[in-house]
């Protein structure tokens, strides 16, 4: 019985994930317009192939995340970016 | 009453420098005749598509800002799509806080030339 008297080991540790609280970076940041054009802007709310992250993981509300998505979908007409890729980043 | 519009276009790659120029300045003029004032211009040059378009990968790019009656932008539109010279168009009317967003950008791309 090697040392039972030490701390109860768990089998697995006990997962305490800290609940990150998200917010919505447009109202924190205060931005008010997404521009279309500017591409690196616009691959934060893409992800590898080119589709548009939900707001569940972004955590921007819905006026905003609607303006991302018209924004993205303008600047995928004009070819600044692309409709689906592979490595996006 | 005019609103506030931003025309973007793609020109082909195949054309040469100053057929580039000389479509843009047929768009120019023609704003200009319908009573449309230029707010801003800007010429993006070529400029690689992310995917291709009538077979080609690049694109001469090119931003036009102006205010126009709103009669006036299906005519432009029927314009574009009857060159053949332009791969792509976009008109977007701005809301006050796209004016303010691209005035904004004006001043800070003046303001680094001047620096």
């Amino acid at each position: 019985m090697a040392s039972d008297n030490s701390e109860i080991r768990y089998l697995a540790p006990p997962t305490v994930d800290v609940k990150k609280k998200k917010y919505c970076r447009f109202k924190k940041s205060g931005i008010k317009y997404i521009d279309y054009k500017d591409a690196t802007f616009l691959l934060k709310f893409v992800n590898e192939q080119g589709k548009l992250l939900p707001r569940r993981l972004t955590g921007t509300s819905v006026k905003y995340q609607r303006k991302v998505s018209r924004a993205v979908k303008r600047a995928r007409h004009l070819a600044i970016l692309p409709y689906v890729a592979d490595m996006l980043k | 009453m005019s609103n506030h519009y931003e025309t973007v276009f793609i020109m082909t790659p195949v054309l040469s420098e100053e057929q580039a120029k000389e479509t843009v300045s047929k768009y120019k003029k023609m704003l200009a005749d319908n009573g449309c004032k230029i707010v801003a211009e800007d010429a993006w040059g070529l400029r690689k598509l992310q995917y291709p378009i009538q077979k080609k990968t690049t694109g001469f790019y090119h931003l036009i800002e102006f205010t126009a009656p709103n009669t006036f932008v299906a005519e432009l539109e029927l314009a574009y799509k009857r060159d053949e010279r332009l791969l792509r168009f976009l008109t977007v009317k701005l809301d006050k806080h796209a004016i303010a967003y691209s005035e904004k950008r004006r001043n800070k791309a003046k303001a680094a030339a001047t620096a």
